[in-house]
């Protein structure tokens, strides 16, 4: 291993940019004559809009422009779309209702947009926005998602009758229910997974440029994909064409699944630009992103296992309500659905599993994916009920996720997954002893003799991540392929340039995949620039979410290096006077076997490039080769999480004491980011456990929409964590990658609940499990430990 | 318009503008210094935290008028003569950041709790001291670790220049 290849903790090359405060965030760019968007938006969950009055508005200072749904239809400005169908047990197609950029008609959240008002400062668009008159007709709210189908509630769309999009079902039914027949203990839990909002620091921002000369549109957006958010906004919105239409996602300041989707204000901002003839630039308040930004999570659920009298599941069975929120978001349909219960085998050997799944139109901020994206709702379930089953039947938690786990691999489970390596009683050893789970009880013997309660939680998940191959993308309803693509650009003096359909926004892929072309090439990590983020640079790409710029990306990029070596040995073949097949290339060097004849990677670059050495009709000049990378197989990152926390009965207040993670990610490009991926995502997990929680109230008004009342993990809400790895190369990947991006959020919720839980000794304690939560769970068991 | 004149990061910056201008629209998009972020419009996140006059303040709560004369540090103005600060190196050295956002204000309040702590810091008093910044990626775990080195360093950058 050399100091910058795979596995070398190599430091960033794009902190330096970011420590001195000389990034490329959206909001740092401006476009010469810019001018400004303000979205006045819904004051109420949901009403018809009888009249919207803009005269006073219009003549205010600076105003520009003002437009509402109206005017997007008359443009024939198409709806945003829901990229993946999904269709009901009953055989038929979701039920989707219209999703206009601008709201025509009704508005369905509190934030939905009315109209844009664009002026030449911000502060004048907002002012004048102050002045537009809309009359509404309030109409019922519908809030909770429980309810959202039951009869006689008002309805969202027309299209989806009882605000249901649809019931979907995976598994066998008759055979779950007859394990159920004859389970000799069944354990039941109904269950709450917490709306989250993702809140990226970075809040989401546009300027749609329309260059009226050349006819084309650019439109900088904050997003994870510009690619398909160009291919989205074109195809199916139709602002422009692709080949007219250029897509820049800069530095963008985090994403979290959040910006992966098309929302209203880029495509508004996009569409006005050209109708105005100047560029249109939007940047979110705080409280807007809370408004507006896709939320995540929101499941309500019952779950049963049951377990023969050995304590060896012989099936689950679920039914969840999904909440969409109140429009269909770019995947929000994939995430309830093919997200979720494929991994409700979780990582067991469980013969016999069904769910089935509602998903509702609430009039609540569209639900969308949000770090882990259906897997942590999985795991939430599994390893609560793996649990609770361990705790009814007297066995140690450990012991029966232990004699239920897959140990031969592949395994082929009865919902669709077919998992590929994994090593989980190792993870599970290597996590005990370094957690010291032994000394559990003296320590709760020790904090309970200060008058606090020690509880310890496991949770051993698995997920999938890049989602592939594109074919059962297909089947399974996908709207696209979910390859990857990679470009090496060699330079004549050696220097490489790579372009991928991958984007960063923290994950460190600018380092990532320059320590791989170093790795391959023999040359300095310096050498590489890593591009990404432009369609007008990069062909075509599918971005990034679901831990796939590693598994999916890096492989692309692997693809396209083996035909640059390909290409290089036959440049130096020529050069050397050799056969390509007698020639050797390591470590940056081309050898002729067996002699001392060699020329170095740079050397063979300039004699591609000048080709003298070659009949170039022979062998093309040039050194710049792509590869797509369509996978054959989901990936699946598994490990375990163990919780070790104190609660002080008279507060309620949850101390995390420590905090122990052993992940099986493959093989590592950089551990160094790998480590840091997972303390972020435990964060946000403990987030979901103990702090964050959206809140509509029953009017649909967003309770939680600052950081006054949305609680963030801070600093001192956190431990520092212990996080090491265990090591099953993927078989799928060239380079054995799995990847890393979302285990820690999807490990941690259950974790906490299960250590909270044993703390305390009973089960009832929802998510987020606030002082007040906690207190109230421990007043229920006083009187037991008073007794005690 | 009022007029207003202040140093930002040693130099002079004057500019007449809009009363309501808040400090860190002033550095961003008068002066272009885009490296101040904001992160919330209600003085919760720290992304928008420079130094003024030697203390940390949220740049979005105060307005720009009111910085009259006075003297302002972004994390522009931290590094000198193509040398990082030593919390900068510390925050790389660390992998303290992720997608780069909250980091500048991470690293001027981290310095603010250095000069008002001194370089000797506790796990605690680093949380407790950062409580308001918010990161959504790092899990702070990192950070921690940044700046406990940031501190060390800084404290053996006075010393070597005190010996000089």
């Amino acid at each position: 291993m050399s100091a910058t290849g795979i596995g070398a903790s190599v430091k960033r090359k794009e902190d330096i940019r970011f420590i001195t405060g000389k990034g490329h965030y959206l909001d740092d760019i401006n476009r010469p004559g810019q001018a400004y968007a303000y979205f006045l938006r819904s004051p109420h969950a949901h009403a018809t809009i009888d009249r919207i009055d803009t005269a006073e508005a219009r003549k205010s200072p600076g105003v520009v422009a003002i437009f509402a749904g109206d005017d997007i239809a008359a443009d024939k400005v198409g709806g945003l779309i829901c990229g993946w169908m999904i269709h009901s047990k009953d055989g038929s197609p979701m039920k989707a209702g219209a999703h206009p950029a601008l709201a025509q008609g009704k508005v369905r959240y509190v934030g939905d947009h009315v109209a844009v008002v664009i002026a030449d400062t911000y502060a004048r668009a907002r002012d004048a926005a102050e002045k537009i008159e809309v009359s509404y007709s309030e109409l019922p709210a519908v809030i909770d998602l429980a309810r959202a189908a039951a009869p006689a509630q008002a309805q969202l769309h027309d299209a989806a009758p009882n605000n249901t999009i649809f019931n979907w079902h995976i598994g066998d039914k008759a055979a779950t229910d007859a394990a159920f027949a004859s389970a000799a203990h069944v354990t039941k839990l109904d269950l709450v997974n917490n709306r989250l909002i993702p809140n990226a620091m970075e809040p989401r921002s546009a300027i749609g440029d329309y260059d009226a000369g050349t006819d084309t549109l650019t439109l900088y957006t904050t997003s994870q994909n510009p690619h398909v958010a160009r291919l989205v906004l074109s195809a199916f919105v139709g602002l422009a064409p692709e080949h007219k239409f250029r897509v820049i996602a800069p530095d963008v300041g985090g994403g979290f699944g959040s910006k992966i989707f098309i929302y209203a204000e880029e495509t508004v901002c996009a569409w006005a630009s050209k109708k105005i003839d100047r560029p249109v630039k939007w940047t979110a308040e705080r409280t807007e992103s809370f408004l507006s930004d896709a939320h995540g999570r929101d499941h309500v659920t019952h779950a049963e296992l049951a377990l023969d009298a050995q304590g060896k599941i012989t099936g689950l069975r679920a039914h969840t309500i999904a909440n969409l929120g109140a429009y269909m978001s770019t995947f929000s349909s994939f995430v309830p659905t093919y997200a979720y219960a494929p991994l409700l085998s979780g990582q067991y050997d469980i013969p016999n599993i069904y769910c089935e799944v509602d998903a509702v139109y609430t009039n609540t901020a569209p639900v969308d994916a949000y770090r882990g994206a259906g897997r942590p709702e999985a795991a939430f379930l599994v390893e609560r009920i793996v649990e609770i089953a361990a705790r009814e039947t007297g066995r140690d938690p450990a012991e029966l996720r232990r004699i239920n786990f897959v140990k031969a691999f592949p395994h082929q489970t009865p919902v669709l997954m077919a998992y590929d390596t994994g090593d989980f009683g190792g993870a599970l050893d290597k996590a005990l002893e370094l957690a010291d789970y032994k000394g559990a009880s003296r320590r709760k013997a020790e904090s309970a003799a200060k008058g606090k309660l020690r509880g310890i939680g496991i949770s051993a998940y698995i997920e999938a991540c890049g989602v592939a191959p594109s074919q059962a993308v297909g089947m399974l309803g996908g709207g696209v392929g979910l390859w990857e693509s990679a470009e090496v650009r060699v330079n004549p003096i050696g220097t490489v340039e790579v372009l991928t359909g991958c984007h960063s926004h923290g994950q460190g892929n600018e380092t990532t995949y320059a320590q791989l072309v170093s790795s391959r090439l023999g040359i300095p990590i310096e050498n590489v620039s890593v591009v990404h983020g432009d369609t007008d640079k990069v062909q075509f790409g599918m971005g990034t979410y679901g831990s796939r710029s590693g598994a999916v990306g890096m492989s692309a990029l692997s693809k396209a290096l083996d035909k640059v070596e390909a290409k290089a040995k036959k440049v130096a073949g020529h050069v050397l006077e050799a056969s390509e097949g007698d020639i050797e290339f390591k470590e940056g060097k081309f050898t002729v076997k067996g002699t001392d004849k060699s020329i170095d990677f740079g050397s063979v670059a300039l004699n591609a490039y000048t080709a003298h050495k070659f009949n170039g009709q022979e062998l093309e000049p040039g050194l710049k080769e792509g590869a797509f990378w369509d996978p054959t197989n989901f990936t699946f990152p598994a490990g375990v999480h163990i919780c070790e926390l104190e609660i002080d009965p008279e507060t309620g207040v949850v101390t995390i004491d420590r905090w122990t993670a052993v992940d099986d990610f493959g093989k590592l490009i950089n551990p160094m980011i790998v480590e840091g991926q997972v303390h972020g995502g435990i964060a946000q997990g403990v987030g979901q456990a103990l702090l964050e929680g959206a809140r509509y109230n029953e009017d649909g008004q967003l309770v939680t929409a600052s950081y006054m009342d949305y609680c963030m993990p801070r600093a001192d809400n956190l431990p520092s964590f212990k996080v090491e790895t265990i090591e099953t190369p993927c078989p799928s990947n060239p380079l054995g990658l799995k990847g890393c991006g979302e285990a820690g959020a999807i490990a941690a919720p259950p974790a906490v609940i299960n250590a909270i839980t044993d703390a305390l000794g009973h089960e009832d304690v929802a998510m987020p499990a606030t002082p007040q939560v906690v207190w109230r769970a421990a007043q229920k068991t006083a009187t037991k430990r008073a007794a005690e | 318009m009022v007029h207003v004149t202040m140093e930002v990061n040693s130099r002079q910056a004057t500019a007449e503008i809009d009363p309501r201008t808040l400090l860190v629209q002033f550095l961003r998009e008068n002066l272009r210094l885009t490296g101040t972020h904001i992160g919330c419009d209600t003085s919760q996140c720290g992304a928008c935290v420079v130094h003024v006059d030697g203390e940390a303040i949220k740049s979005c709560t105060a307005l720009a008028a009111s910085c009259e004369g006075a003297s302002v540090t972004t994390i522009e103005g931290l590094a000198k003569d193509g040398k990082l600060h030593p919390m900068q190196q510390a925050f790389q050295d660390n992998h303290g950041l992720q997608c780069g956002f909250c980091t500048p204000g991470m690293i001027m309040a981290a310095i603010d709790l250095v000069n008002r702590e001194g370089p000797n810091l506790d796990e605690a008093t680093i949380r407790h001291g950062l409580e308001g910044n918010i990161c959504r990626c790092t899990g702070y775990h990192n950070i921690v670790k940044a700046v406990m080195q940031g501190a060390r360093e800084m404290a053996a950058t006075t010393t070597a220049k005190a010996a000089e």
